[in-house]
């Protein structure tokens, strides 16, 4: 038995609104996902009116209070992603950050002049900006694996562009943009296998699918809060401890250090070494609630919701004429993001229109130019599915869908 | 039912300028000449121009853009040819003040580019209107180059 997305919405009172005098349908969750009340409950009622203060300094009843269920987040993280110890488990501002903190500190411990860093063509502008800059200040090379022509991981590929130069090889665990889960297990052996250590963007997966870090035996693995439910402003780097531990923090400040002289200073233990300054207090919190929530609702199920989903809407979608999907077209490929084009419509206008009749979606290069380039296309249009919507969501889509074709196909001026 | 409001944003002149833009196209040479992208969605448009006399003798562009931005391209260019470079620097603001909501001085002089003024009502796309008139504003402030091929890339601000 699946979700009862119908009943789920009842803890997201954003969706009961009526926008352009349509009922809202909110399809952009891949930018980010609504909050339920107990999350917003959580940070506002439970920690601002009653438990601010600052964590980790002061002996005050507030500061304890405060640290414990700042760190109470942290443990729920640590279950929720299977890692073996919370001093494996970083806040940060989010996977952007997560990502940088891994290029700028472990890239400055394994990469050579001559190294590689394998990447792929389906990669969030964060998950290659970063490699980038590293490749560019240790004279590295930064190296792409290519798609099949369905937009999956091309696994071939990978084992040629993986070698033993290679020192780090970082993937999504599912694109943004073509919905495809990825296989990490196997790009995880190839890499392993040459000695690289392999990062991966979970900022897709994290939410909508279980992940169990130890099973998957990954050294990194980076995402939101905000796309899982949380807030903003809060994220989370998993990494082994051993490599952890090796690596020098990225900011330094208050609340990392363990003494300071005059000249040089020492850190706290893992992972409070790496958090410089006042965190997000209240946004890890936040994102412990959504854990709770997610919990509550069983990851197993979320999955088979949009599964559910996506298997009844994506058909709908590909018998639209000159509709075009992006990425695979096998439902069972795929999480609940969809990205699609209809012929002789720029995306902006098709958003624009779907807007108009209450259904939210996104519009444009979606932070993935290489992608956009490789599937030869400027932008696209972006449908993306969350464990509220339901399947009156899917054929609401569809309807403003040939509404639109309708609109701009016979000029109704 | 809601898409009826598109009609105000897609007036039928709007999508004839789109599916068939004026002045689309590259100069074999031009006096001034910039490329400008809106990086929030990727839409790119190139503006090549030949100035002479301080008046824009010839224009064209090419790009990629939405339906907005490119017959926004297409009614700027109808719009300033021919014209004095500081009369066409004053309707960059006349558009701006259009699309804002804001009733301009000499909304004739815009031609056919006044029809854009149900953008006001689409913020989102604000921005896909203004693109190309930014780009004509730059061009012809700042954007002296005279290599064909040697386009400046700037990300709109
Ligand atoms: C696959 C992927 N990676 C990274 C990010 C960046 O996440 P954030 O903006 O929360 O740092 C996103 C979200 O936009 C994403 O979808």
């Amino acid at each position: 038995m699946s979700l009862d997305a119908a009943t789920l919405r009842k803890d997201f009172p954003i969706l009961d609104q009526v926008v352009n005098d349509e009922a809202l349908v909110y399809l952009d969750n891949a930018a980010t996902t609504q909050k339920p009340t107990a999350v917003m409950d959580e940070m506002v009622n439970g920690y601002y009116y009653k438990n601010n203060a600052n964590v980790h300094r002061g002996v005050h009843t507030l500061a304890e209070r405060a640290t414990v269920q700042f760190e109470a987040a942290r443990e729920k993280v640590r279950r929720f992603i299977g890692a073996k110890e919370t001093a494996e488990v970083l806040f940060t501002r989010g996977t952007t950050t997560s990502l940088n903190w891994i290029a700028r500190s472990y890239g400055e411990l394994a990469i050579q002049e001559g190294d590689e860093i394998v990447i792929s063509y389906m990669e969030h502008h964060s998950n290659i900006i970063p490699w980038q800059q590293l490749a560019k200040s240790k004279k590295a090379v930064l190296k792409y694996i290519g798609l099949t022509a369905d937009g999956q991981l091309d696994l071939a590929d990978a084992e040629k562009q993986i070698t033993a130069k290679t020192k780090i090889v970082s993937i999504a665990h599912v694109s943004n943009v073509l919905g495809v889960i990825n296989p990490i297990e196997k790009i995880r052996d190839l890499a392993h296998a040459q000695g690289a250590v392999i990062v991966v963007d979970g900022a897709q997966s994290v939410p909508h699918m279980p992940v169990d870090v130890v099973a998957l035996d990954v050294d990194f693995y980076c995402f939101s809060g905000h796309k899982m439910l949380g807030p903003t402003g809060i994220g989370v780097l998993y990494g082994k401890r051993a490599h952890l531990e090796q690596m020098e923090p990225v900011e330094f400040g208050g609340e990392m250090i363990d003494f300071v002289n005059l000249q040089d200073s020492t850190w706290k233990e893992l992972p409070w070494k790496f958090e410089a300054g006042t965190p997000n207090i209240a946004g890890a919190i936040g994102l412990g609630a959504a854990v709770d929530y997610l919990e509550k609702l069983g990851m197993d199920q979320v999955e088979a919701h949009e599964q559910e989903l996506v298997a009844y809407v994506l058909p709908k979608l590909l018998a639209i004429e000159g509709l075009t999907v992006y990425g695979p077209q096998d439902p069972s490929l795929h999480t609940g993001v969809i990205t699609f084009n209809l012929d002789g419509l720029h995306p902006h206008d098709v958003a624009t229109a779907l807007d108009m009749e209450g259904v939210a979606v996104r519009a444009g290069h979606h932070c993935a130019q290489p992608l956009m380039k490789y599937l030869d296309v400027s932008a696209t249009a972006r449908a993306s599915f969350y464990l509220y919507n339901t399947k009156e969501d899917a054929d609401r889509l569809v309807e403003a869908i040939l509404a639109t074709k309708e609109f701009f196909g016979h000029g109704a001026f | 039912m809601a898409l009826s409001r598109l009609d105000n944003l897609y007036r039928q002149v709007i999508l004839d300028h789109s599916s068939h833009p004026h002045h689309h196209g590259i100069l074999d040479a031009s006096t001034n000449q910039i490329e400008l992208n809106n990086p929030a969605c990727g839409d790119v448009i190139q503006l090549q121009l030949i100035v002479e006399d301080d008046m824009i003798k010839d224009i064209k562009f090419s790009g990629n853009g939405c339906s907005i931005s490119t017959a926004s391209a297409s009614m700027m260019t109808d719009a300033v040819i021919g014209k004095k470079v500081a009369d066409a620097l004053e309707m960059v603001q006349e558009f701006s003040l259009l699309v804002q909501g804001e009733e301009p001085k000499n909304l004739d002089d815009l031609g056919d580019a006044a029809m854009l003024s149900g953008v006001a009502k689409f913020p989102a796309r604000i921005k896909c209107a203004t693109l190309s008139w930014k780009a004509l504003n730059r061009a012809l402030t700042e954007g002296k180059q005279t290599t064909v091929d040697g386009h400046l890339h700037r990300d709109e601000e």
